[in-house]
């Protein structure tokens, strides 16, 4: 068999290519197929594609985008879209394809939390969360140490906190 | 350029330590789907924030720049290929001592960078984190409880922070033991480039080395676990140079009063020979083979020599054989007295 692409060499490289379904083959000499290289990646093969890769890697339950396609509702990017892109529209896509997003995160950063930087504004809530946590911990202690003194500072300090907080008590304080 | 001037720490390995943080605003779409009067509204809103702090810096308009001042903010670690690619609608905020850039709606609304000589990731990252807490005054950012700091692409949320050295690997390169620590490297959550020209080649034995995971590790976990792996590299490049001085004296000797001559006598040079001659020297200047050349003086010749720098100062265009003409002529200049 001689090459089809220069007519000239034996060709003793065989290619079968399935395209879209539709089966083709090639048979080539050894330099037309280094030159054609035929299984060269996409020049275009770029992060988004192997971010795209993971996120289709099955890693999202099966029966949650059976029932429904999220889409956001402030840029209009849909989840679809965001498998094929890897890439999001806008803040507001975070909340809307919600837990669907922890697999690919924990594929990313084998992590799903973050523990780092809190912003005072965007973070106030959580900031003042934590901060009665670590409060809660020390009125324990003092009830277990039997300062009952402190311990009465500390819960003062408590409402306090959960009285100037936005949301109200119950939320800070549950 | 302060990381240039600076006397940082470990410069005779390090070059320069870098941090960046990505943040966005609530609600509005990210850059690459914003409209323009959003992202024009994006750009006075930072503006404002900074200025009112700070009066030394400069805002690069991406519209307005053009193409050879981008390069040189480019060539200089200013901004990123990517803002550079962008017209109308985006910009850069950049502090006259240079230590700071803001990018405006580069892949996010904002991307903090600082930038300091030698070894001094954690100054970089609380000078990053001022300028963060600085901005927040006037914006309200895209934040959430569990996933921090929301960002364009999944690889920065969290954090947002990429942090990174510049270091010079001569010894580990030349004496073959560079290919294990980039393994290494690799499997502490790490990503470490080199500084690649034509082909495949490492070019100046420059490598990056900067922090993968951005969720679930805090700014000061990614801040230490890059300085404690740094500081092993310095080591291990030490030990490698002392190595090669007392195995190979006089082929290191040779390499280097080669490039030496060439650096001071060649009337053309390209970029890439550059790097690689400015490779040598350092390492000559380290094991004292050459006087004491400041290594400002050397960091210099790395920026100045670059194309668009080079061009930035020409009213005409330069081809490449103009611009290699001139380049030998700035080295020359500058090593002239240096003996």
């Amino acid at each position: 068999m001689i090459c089809e692409q220069c007519g000239k060499k034996a060709a003793t490289v065989h290619i079968t290519k399935i395209e879209n379904g539709k089966k083709s083959d090639m048979h080539l000499c050894d330099q037309c197929a280094v030159a054609s290289s035929p299984f060269h990646m996409s020049p275009t093969f770029t992060m988004s594609d192997l971010l795209a890769g993971l996120i289709n890697s099955g890693s999202v339950p099966m029966n949650m985008d059976v029932l429904q396609q999220p889409k956001c509702d402030v840029c209009g990017l849909s989840y679809d879209r965001f498998k094929s892109t890897g890439r999001f529209g806008c803040s507001n896509c975070y909340t809307v394809f919600g837990e669907r997003l922890n697999p690919l995160f924990k594929r990313v950063h084998g992590n799903t939390t973050h523990t780092g930087k809190i912003p005072s504004k965007a973070g106030a809530r959580i900031k003042t969360i934590r901060l009665v946590e670590k409060l809660k911990i020390k009125l324990e202690e003092a009830i277990q140490n039997e300062e009952y003194e402190r311990a009465a500072q500390l819960r003062d300090e408590i409402k306090q906190i959960a009285a100037n907080s936005k949301e109200g008590a119950a939320d800070v304080l549950d | 350029m302060c990381w240039i001037n600076d006397d940082g720490p470990m410069n005779e390995i390090i070059l320069s330590s870098r941090v960046r943080l990505a943040r966005n605003i609530n609600k509005i779409p990210f850059p690459s789907i914003v409209k323009l009067e959003e992202a024009e509204n994006v750009i006075k809103q930072i503006k404002e924030a900074y200025e009112n702090e700070n009066k030394n810096f400069d805002f690069f308009d991406m519209k307005s720049t053009t193409a050879v001042q981008k390069q040189v903010l480019l060539e200089n670690h200013l901004i990123s290929p990517d803002l550079m690619k962008k017209g109308e609608g985006s910009g850069a905020l950049i502090s006259n001592d240079k230590c700071v850039s803001i990018m405006i709606n580069e892949e996010d609304h904002i991307r903090i960078q600082t930038i300091y000589g030698g070894l001094q990731i954690r100054r970089a990252w609380e000078e990053a984190s001022k300028i963060d807490d600085l901005l927040e005054k006037n914006v309200q950012y895209a934040f959430d409880e569990n996933w921090g700091y929301l960002t364009s692409c999944p690889t920065n949320v969290g954090t947002g922070m990429r942090a990174s050295v510049m270091v010079h690997l001569p010894g580990l390169n030349i004496s073959g033991n560079i290919n294990k620590i980039l393994q290494t490297v690799v499997q502490l959550g790490l990503t470490i480039r080199g500084l690649y020209g034509e082909g495949t080649d490492i070019v100046g034995n420059m490598f990056q080395i900067s922090n993968q995971i951005t969720l679930g590790r805090s700014e000061e976990e990614i801040v230490e676990n890059l300085t404690a792996v740094t500081n092993q590299i310095i080591e291990k490049e030490k030990e490698a140079r002392s190595l090669l001085i007392s195995n190979s004296k006089v082929q290191i000797e040779d390499k280097i009063w080669r490039s030496w001559g060439l650096m001071k006598n060649a009337r053309m040079m390209q970029s890439y020979e550059c790097l690689k001659l400015i490779s040598d020297i350092r390492l000559g200047v380290d094991l004292e083979v050459l006087p004491k050349i400041p290594l400002e003086i050397l960091n210099e010749i790395m920026i100045e020599t670059q194309s668009a720098n080079i061009q930035i100062k020409y009213d005409h265009e330069l081809n490449a054989n103009d611009r290699d003409i001139i380049r030998a002529e700035i080295i020359r200049n500058k090593l002239r007295n240096m003996e």
